[in-house]
Parts: C-alpha cells; structure tokens; sequence
C-alpha cells in the first residue's frame, strides 16, 4: 500500500516546515515506508457503516459564559519571545502574504 | 496586459457568475475561546492569555455567546442549523496565528442551505430583488494582527521584518458563502454590493456584531468566473480582503472588465487568488505557489461536538427581531406608497428615518416630503448621510407639525432645518431664538396691509378694475414688511376684504 | 524509624499527623536524595528546591495553626515535564522549548498548590512524549533503579525513575499510550491512567489530545488513590474534563474486595510476543485473585490487535498539528541567519530543535491527514478506534473489570531499540486500547522475571468513569502479594 518516496517525504517535510539535509529524507522514507506498512492493515478492517471516532468520552455542548478573564502580563509574555519590538513580537520578513481565511 | 473592455461590452458576450465569502467580527464581550476583552483598539498584546496566544498547554472551550450569534444569523438567513457539529482544525503556518493552525468549521457547518433576499437598486431609480443563496454559516477565530516594518513602503513586500500583535487574535468570526450566484448579468456588481449592505443590516439588527468595515471587523472576498451564455462556468479568481460597500462593487466590475478581455484575446483565466487596490479599482494576483495547499483539516479535539438542541434553537428564533426586509415591506403596506416611492426611500437610506419620524407623529406623506425633499438636498450638498446631518425624526415630526398648526410655512420650516442642522436646538427654540413664527395677529397685518394699500396705488386702482393678479405686488409688500412671517393666503382675504369695502 | 525518603506517602502523612516529621524535613530529605543519587539516574531535568521548600514551609505553618488541610499537605511530588509550571523551566525533553519560563499554571500544578504539596521540580521524558524509554529526550536519557544499563520506560521514565530511586514519594504522569502504565511496569511502582477527562489537560503540552490524560504515579495502590484524589476533577477550563464528583478512591483501596467479581483475562493481550517471566508472574497474580475469590474468565477483544495501527496514525496525527505552534515566533528556540524569510527561519528552527523521533512522526501524521491519504490512514483509524471501543463494551457487559500484563517484557536495555522506531511502539501493545477507548488503568508490580530479576507488572482496566474499581482490585492484590512477599517488592530494589 504504501512505498513512500523520497519527493513524498520531502514534500511532508516542507508542508511540516522542517528543513531536512537530503540524506535524512531518504532515512526517514525508509523508516516511514516500514511503519505505513505496519498500520496500513487498518484501511481494511473497518467496513463503511462503522462510525469515526473523534473523541473518546461522547460529550457535547461543552460552552463557557461570555465574560472576561484575566490577561497575561505583556512583559513576562514578551520576555520569553526570541524576538520583541513595541510590545509585539517580532518575525522574520513574510515572502509569502497568501494568507488564507 | 491585455485591453480592458467596458462591462456593458463584456456582458454582450459573457455570463459572470459571483461568489462572496463574508467574515465579520461577532460583538461578544470575550474571545471565541478565551476570556480575553474583544474591545478594538488596545495596546498591543495586552489582551492576551495562554489560549489565544497559543501557549503549549493550553485548551479552548467554545463561548456560547458566539455559537447564538452564528444560530441567530444561519435563521436571520432561512439556514438549516445542524443538529450535530465539530469544529475542525485548518493546518497552515503563518506567524499571525498563534498555533499555526486556525480552530473553523469544515464539512459540518453549523448552519446551511439558506437564502438572503437582496434588494437591488436600477439605474432608473427602480429596483429589482435577486435571492442569493447561502451555502453555509461557520463560527472561526480571527488571526493577530501584524506590521510590516522596514523597507520603504511599509507593505509586505520589502519589510525587513514584521511585527505581531494578537489582541485580535481568537476575536469570534462568522464566515458567510453564498451559493454561486448567476443570472444577473450586469446587475452583478450591483448585488454583490447590496447583498454585503444588507448582510450588514441584518447583523445590526440582530445585534450580532456592530459591523465596523472601518476598522475590519466586516472582510469580504469576491469570486468572479465569466462565462459565454449557456457554457459551463468560467475559471474562478478569488479576489480577497475588499472591504468596503464600494470596493466589492469596484472590484467585482473590474474582474468583469478583465476577465472579458483576457478571454477575448483567446487567453484563459488562471485560478488564483487576487489582491484588490483601493486607489484605482485594479486587482492584482497573489503570489503564486508551486503547490495547491493542503490544509490538513480534521475534527478538533480539544473541543466537543456542538448539537444545539431543537428547543435551544427554537428559542433562538423567538428572539429574532423583524429583519430588514421584511420591515420594508410592512411600512411600504402601511403606507401605502407605490413601489418607486419605497425604492427612492430605500435608495437613499431613508426607510427607518421616515419610520421614526412617523412614529414621533407626523403624517407618512409629510415625513417622506421633508426627508426626501429638502433634507436630502441639504445632505447632497454636504456629503454626508441623512442620519449625519444633525436633525432627528423627532424634530422634522416637530417642523411637519408646526407647519400642520400654521405656525410655519415652508419658507420657514427651511429656515428652522437649518438652524437645527446648524446646532442651533430644537425646532422650538430656532423659531424663538430667529423669530421665525408666522404673523397671525390680523390687527399687524392689517397695519401692514394699510401701509402697502397706500404705497401702491397703481396696484390698488388695477385690482379695482378688476385685474386680480395685481395684488401679487401688494401681498409682497406685506410679506416683506413682515419679513416673510405673514401668512401670505391671510393677507389675500384682508387685501379683497378691505377693497370690497 | 525508617529512612524518611523511603516511607510512603500514607506513612509522610501519619508521621506529620503524629508531629513526628514537617514537611521541610521531609522536603529536604528528597532534595538531599537528589543531590545524591540523580546523577546517575537523571530522573530530574530541572530541580526547584526553593519553590519545593517554600510550600512545604507554608505547609509547616498551615499545621502549626491547627487549620484543616488537605489530605496530602506537605507530601512532595514530582512534575512531569510535559507539565506547564509559572516562571519554573518547561522543555517536555525537547531542545525547542529550552530555557521557557511559562506565565501560568497547568491546572494540575494549581491543584498541587492548593494541596499545599511541595513541587520538588520536573522530571525528564522522552521529548513530546513520543517513546517508551526515555531515550528519545533531548537532555540524555534516564536509568532504570533496578539497573541501571536499562531503561525506565517511557515516556514518563523520569517520574518513574524518581519513585523507584526513592527521590519522590509521588509523582505526576501522563499518559498517551502507556507513559505512566509502562514506566510504571518496568520499576516497579503503581501507575494510573484515569478515565479520559478525569484530570484536566490544561497546562499539559499536548501530544495527541484525544489521547493525553495526565494521572498518579506512585509507589503504592494506597498512595497514588491520594494523589488521584488531589488532582481529580472538573476543570472548566478544559472542553473535555469531566462534570461529576470525584469517587473516594482512598476508601474503594481500604474497603477493596475481589470476591464475586468478574475479572476477563483479554486473550489478545497475553501469548505470543510475551516474555515467559511476565507471562509466569502475571499468571501467578490471577491464580492469587482466584484465591482471593474473583471469578476469572477469559475474554477476546479482535480488534485489539488493530489498536497499535490505529494508534500510530491517530497520535502522530493530531501531533502533528499540535506541534505546529513550535515555529520560534513566540517562545522556545529560534534559529536563523538573521537575513531569512519566516518561513525559512520555521523550518530550520524546527530542524534544529526536533528529535529524528520527533520528526518521523510529524511526517507520518501530515501524512495521514493530507489530501488523498486520509481517509485510508486517519479515518480508518477513526473507525477502528470505534471497534476498539466496542470490544470493550462487550466486555465490560460481562466482566467488573478486564486484566493482562502491562508490557510484554521487563525493562530493556539502553539503546537497544532507539533505532527501531517499530520495535519502540510494539513495547505499549497492551496499554494502547485503553488510551484509544478512553476508559481508565492501572499498572502495579506483580513480582521479578525470574530469568532478570527486573520487575513485571499487572495491568486492571475498568470502564470509563469507574476508576474506583481499579483501587479496590489493586488494593486486594497488592496486600495478598506482600503477605506473600514478606515486605513490599520496592524494597528489592537496589538491594
Ligand atoms: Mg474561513
Ligand atoms: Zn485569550
């Protein structure tokens, strides 16, 4: 079922955003290939009419009232940011503005 | 770039087919999953906590207030609202969002399959009413907000880097898609706009979200296809962030005239997203990526299904006030106007002030007449609103009242307009403060009227002789002596009295 | 009087009673114990004596005042690291988080506070939790007591390490797989896996949602039902926390009784795969439960043998996501040239502050989601969970509660299985159901392997919402084991 490849791990790395050295994509599509093989076993046990489980204990309609909290002090927030300017965070420079909504 | 067409040209031989896809900011007193203030405007990062600041540990749970707005708005818009939901988790890294993914709705919406009717005004002061069809309503979070510093314009191009501030950040979103709308040819800027004007008064009326656009609390993206009559749709752009009533209709004329003109010099359009440019009503495309996203949703598990229990919802629709269309057309009945004369009011935004005015106790046909007539002259030459020009219903009911006692006429009731448009008080108090009242004391008009008889014996000897219109010159005479406060019918019937003598 | 560091919690607490012993004296003796014994058995990445010192003076003063306290008042604990703790360091094993000071509390530690327990500080893990033996933390690995070239399981090795090495009375666990049963297992001491929703989540550093449930690990039954007690509960700040009184687990372990229950022996969970000295031990403890007066019957669970699939696509799936929010822009580590794009900066930070098990499942779980693969890999998965589920259904309709051995051997050796990632995950093939059904378990020792003398566990699953019964069958069992043994099996270790 599986035989993961190389570009498909590479793609997985790159959609996961982490940068790998190109001996680690063929390291982990081999690793990768042996699990998927292992589990795979599970895209035939279950027939159509079976339900999905999504949360184990089957609760609903779990809500809070509309009212304010406390906020986080700005400072201690700030202090454990890599990067900080005018009381915002600082990030590198976006290449990409296709943000979606 | 290929030739811009007009779209009276593009629309000989295209079919546009339009799609919007609405986020407004809910007016909760908190955040969608936190206990963080919504208010607009604070310091950055200050009102913040570990849920919308995304803080490993951390877990949402769902403000109930937000789930009724988004039921109240899916029946405000003829919706199904599901019997059972999840909430999903959209994957995609972007650093305004603190956990790199966004808590939305997938494939089960909260609400779905509803309709809007949309009033749409002609250009020959007519208007035609198009159904938009709501493909879903879905509760989401709003991202932070971020500043692109450095560089020289301050845009996301060139900045040296960016800064973030997530007050805004998990502020509850409502984002409403229509259905495909077709078949309405030129009209289709047109509804574009009205269906986002009238979107907003629903929310207003709902008191959902009081629909700031100036301050973002109102996004719309705009999808455009073209097509040739009876051919399958057109390839889709989607135009994001056009935000104002005046840009989804400038942005969806100019997809329009674009599209046309690529595809008549034989080019095809390229699915993607576009940027629309509020200086000169162009759009522009996104960056293009060399992969289609894959956002990876799957049900959140941090947070419970949502089964809204029928009689919850049922409840739900009992507090729904009568929305915007539907008030219209009660008034126009109770009325009894014809259709042109409630298009006018609706085109110039004077439905609910008439009303008011009505309900302060002047008669319909009067309030129309002064909110359509002068008042919104004096608006024109302003350029404001109606509702910004400084007079209430409740003064023009006043005005229309004083001229029904023949305490004002016209000429005056303009001039008290002005001074209550100008700061000056209440009706009352600029027909004291300017001595407006009209001269109702036949003892001074009659002093007056001896006057002018004696000043114009030419006039005198012609109205004798038979040449009734002559005492055009006498009545004038009395009307500026008394500087326009007599009533001038009162001085004819003194005039002829006093001549039969 | 026996050494203090070796005297249960129930005991710390009778000796404060008794004015015999405070909690500074007993909190001192802990960190004494650290001081001398964690460096070679790294169950500790971050000691906070002044914090742990600080409460149990509070806790001193509260009893000086003859104030009603809470039960476990001034009985010290230690921290999972997964665990966010204000201003104290948070790294959950992982370089990414290094030097994060969080600004709040997880509502567990809140719990702890208010119980007036002193937090001795945070114990090692494997990094996100992800692993069986605590190798896989980025801070180096953790020893197994018993002996030290093994493992103490994962991923909660440390909390595990730290009870069997006398450096904590009671320890704090989570478990998503197994990461308090197994560590539990394989040193000897008790570990509870409560229903899902019994202990807040909140504060715990997510590594699959609908799977996490932090939970008591300590060296007696009797011990870890106080600490389930303490840091049980509704927490309104956690969606799926359970709305319901918490049970006296203290008064099922006193008034424990096996006799006329149903215990199921699940088929799948025994056999094949086995080690002979944890098949001899566990079979030894059931034939002791038959004598004590349960009736024990055999059950079959199929799709159990599906779990681990299901399991390997489910967990890193939602890890996957929940570990999105690792991108250096607001805390941890950030690493970058200074002239990158963010998107840049992102993957290389996450590179860089990722172990290879860390990343392996990142990939698998963006795998399993994405467009095309998921509803072959995580909706399958979904489904199968719901199998899982109803095998346990089906047996609880006819059993109390359902028993197998914890894991399937004793503690391994260091390094054996850090390259095979397969053969890590095979190690939790019997606590993984649970973690997929949500119901509650138990781990506790039942004796040594005979052919290593390492020690085996037991493990009791009951269904969702009656964790009482795991206390009332683990208490019986507990006590008819150590009349057998003479003393409690702890006591072994190390001798
Ligand atoms: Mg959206
Ligand atoms: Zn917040």
């Amino acid at each position: 079922m599986s035989d993961i490849t190389r570009d498909e791990v590479a793609h997985l790395a790159r959609l996961a955003r982490l940068d790998l050295p190109e001996e680690d994509l063929t390291h982990y599509a081999e690793q990768l290939d042996v699990i998927l093989d292992a589990v795979a076993a599970v895209s035939q046990v279950a027939a159509d009419d079976i339900p999905a489980t999504s949360h184990p204990v089957p609760m609903a309609n779990v809500f809070r009232d509309d009212v304010n909290r406390g906020c986080l002090d700005r400072d201690e927030v700030l202090s454990q940011a890599p990067a900080a300017e005018d009381g915002r965070f600082q990030v590198p420079r976006i290449l990409d503005d296709e943000e979606p909504s | 770039m290929t030739a811009m067409v007009t779209v009276d040209d593009a629309l000989t031989r295209y079919e546009p087919v339009i799609g919007l896809e609405v986020h407004v900011e809910l007016g909760t007193v908190s955040k969608m999953f936190c206990g963080c203030p919504t208010t607009f405007g604070g310091e950055p990062n200050t009102q913040v906590c570990p849920v919308c600041l995304g803080l490993p540990g951390s877990l949402p749970v769902v403000n109930r207030a937000a789930i009724e707005s988004t039921i109240r708005m899916g029946l405000a818009l003829n919706c199904d609202i599901a019997e059972w939901c999840r909430f999903a988790r959209k994957n995609y890294f972007y650093p305004d969002m603190p956990k790199d993914y966004q808590i939305s709705q997938y494939d089960e919406p909260l609400c779905t399959d509803g309709y809007l009717d949309v009033t749409v005004p002609l250009a020959d002061g007519g208007s035609e009413v198009v159904r938009v069809g709501i493909e879903r309503v879905h509760m989401e979070e709003d991202t932070g907000k971020l500043t692109h510093t450095g560089g020289a314009t301050g845009r996301i191009h060139g900045a040296d880097y960016s800064l973030v501030d997530y007050n805004r950040a998990g502020i509850p979103l409502v984002e409403i898609v229509t259905k495909p709308v077709t078949g309405t040819g030129g009209l289709a800027p047109a509804v574009a706009r009205a269906y986002v004007a009238a979107l907003r008064d629903i929310m207003r009326s709902l008191g959902v979200s009081d629909v700031r656009m100036e301050e973002g609390s109102l996004r719309c993206d705009a999808n455009v296809s073209l097509a040739p009559p009876g051919q399958p749709w057109g390839t889709r752009t989607e135009t994001k962030n056009v935000n104002s009533l005046r840009s989804v209709e400038r942005a969806v004329t100019f997809e329009i005239r674009r599209q046309a003109g690529v595809l008549d010099a034989g080019g095809h359009i390229v699915q993607e997203t576009r940027h629309f440019h509020e200086d000169d009503g162009t759009t522009t495309p996104g960056r293009s990526k060399e992969e289609a996203e894959d956002y990876r949703y799957f049900p959140e598990p941090d947070l419970l299904p949502v089964a809204p229990d029928p009689a919850w919802v049922d409840e739900l629709r009992t507090t729904l006030p009568e929305l915007p269309a539907a008030r219209r057309a009660r008034l126009q009945e109770q009325w009894g106007i014809s259709d042109f004369d409630m298009d006018s009011l609706i085109n110039a935004g004077a439905v609910e002030l008439v009303e008011a005015t009505v309900a302060a106790g002047a008669d319909q046909g009067a309030a129309r007449k002064w909110w359509m007539g002068e008042l919104s002259r004096a608006a024109k030459d302003r350029g404001v609103e109606l509702a910004e020009l400084g007079v209430t219903p409740a003064d023009v009911a006043r005005i229309a009242d004083l001229v029904g006692q023949g305490t004002l006429n016209d000429k005056l009731a303009r001039l008290v307009f002005e001074g209550v448009a100008a700061g000056e008080g209440s009706p009352d108090e600029v027909v004291a403060a300017r001595g407006l009242e009209l001269v109702s004391d036949d003892t001074a008009l009659l002093a007056a009227l001896d006057d002018a008889i004696a000043a114009n014996e030419d006039a005198v000897a012609k109205i004798r002789d038979g040449k009734v219109q002559a005492a055009g010159a006498i009545i004038g005479a009395v009307m500026k002596a008394t500087r326009g406060q007599a009533d001038a019918a009162r001085v004819r019937e003194l005039l002829l009295e006093r001549l039969g003598e | 009087m026996t050494e203090i560091v070796r005297m249960s919690a129930t005991q710390l607490v009778e000796e404060m009673a008794q004015g015999n012993l405070s909690s500074v004296e007993i909190t001192e003796a802990h960190l004494d114990r650290i001081d001398s014994v964690d460096g070679e058995i790294h169950a500790y990445l971050h000691v906070d004596r002044d914090g742990a010192l600080a409460t149990a003076a509070e806790a001193d003063a509260a009893r000086n005042t003859g104030a009603d306290l809470p039960p476990l008042a001034g009985v010290p604990v230690a921290l999972k690291d997964v665990m966010a703790m204000r201003g104290v360091p948070t790294t959950v094993g992982s370089r990414i988080l290094d030097g994060w000071l969080p600004p709040y509390d997880a509502t567990v530690v809140t719990q702890l506070r208010s119980n007036l327990m002193p937090i001795l500080g945070k114990t090692n893990m494997d990094e996100f939790a992800m692993g069986s033996s605590t190798e896989y933390s980025a801070y180096g690995p953790t020893r197994n007591p018993w002996d030290t070239t093994r493992i103490p399981g994962g991923s909660g090795g440390g909390s595990a390490a730290a009870l069997a090495a006398f450096e904590a009375p009671l320890a704090i666990g989570t478990d998503t797989g197994g990461s308090i049963r197994q560590p539990a297992a394989v040193t000897g001491t008790v570990g509870v896996k409560p229903t899902y929703g019994g202990v807040s989540r909140y504060g715990l550093v997510a590594l699959a949602s609908s799977l996490d449930q932090a939970g008591p690990c300590a060296r007696t039954v009797r011990d870890a039902a106080m600490l389930h007690r303490a840091i049980a509960g509704y927490d309104p700040m956690d969606s799926t926390s359970i709305d319901a009184p918490v049970p006296d687990f203290v008064a099922a372990v006193r008034e424990g009784d096996v006799r006329g229950m149903r215990i199921g022996l699940v088929t799948e969970l025994s056999g094949d795969g086995y080690q002979a000295g944890v098949q001899q031990r566990f079979t030894e403890a059931v034939e002791l439960l038959a004598g004590l007066g349960a009736e024990i019957v055999e059950v079959s669970c199929p799709n159990f043998t599906h779990a681990l699939g299901a399991y390997y696509l489910i967990l890193p799936s939602e890890a996957s996501s929940n570990l999105a929010k690792f991108d250096g822009m607001r805390y941890g580590l950030r690493v970058s040239d200074g002239d990158e794009g963010v998107e840049q900066v992102m993957a290389r930070t996450r590179a860089a502050g990722f172990g290879d098990e860390v990343k392996r499942r990142i990939m698998l779980g963006t795998y399993a989601l994405s467009s095309g693969y998921y509803d072959a890999y995580y909706g399958q998965a979904q489904k199968v969970r719901t199998l899982v589920q109803r095998d346990f259904d089906a047996a609880f309709a006819d059993c109390h509660v359902l028993i197998s051995p914890t894991c399937p051997t004793t503690a391994f050796p260091l390094g054996e299985k850090v390259d095979d990632p397969l053969a890590m995950y095979l190690n939790d093939i019997a606590t993984i159901p649970v973690n997929l059904a949500g119901n509650a378990a138990l781990s506790m020792p039942v004796g040594l392997a005979p052919e290593d003398g390492l020690p085996v566990g037991l493990q009791i699953m009951a269904p969702h919402h009656q964790d009482a019964r795991l206390y009332s069958v683990a208490g019986v069992l507990e006590g008819a084991l150590e009349d057998r043994w003479g003393r409690p099996l702890i006591e072994e270790v190390g001798a």
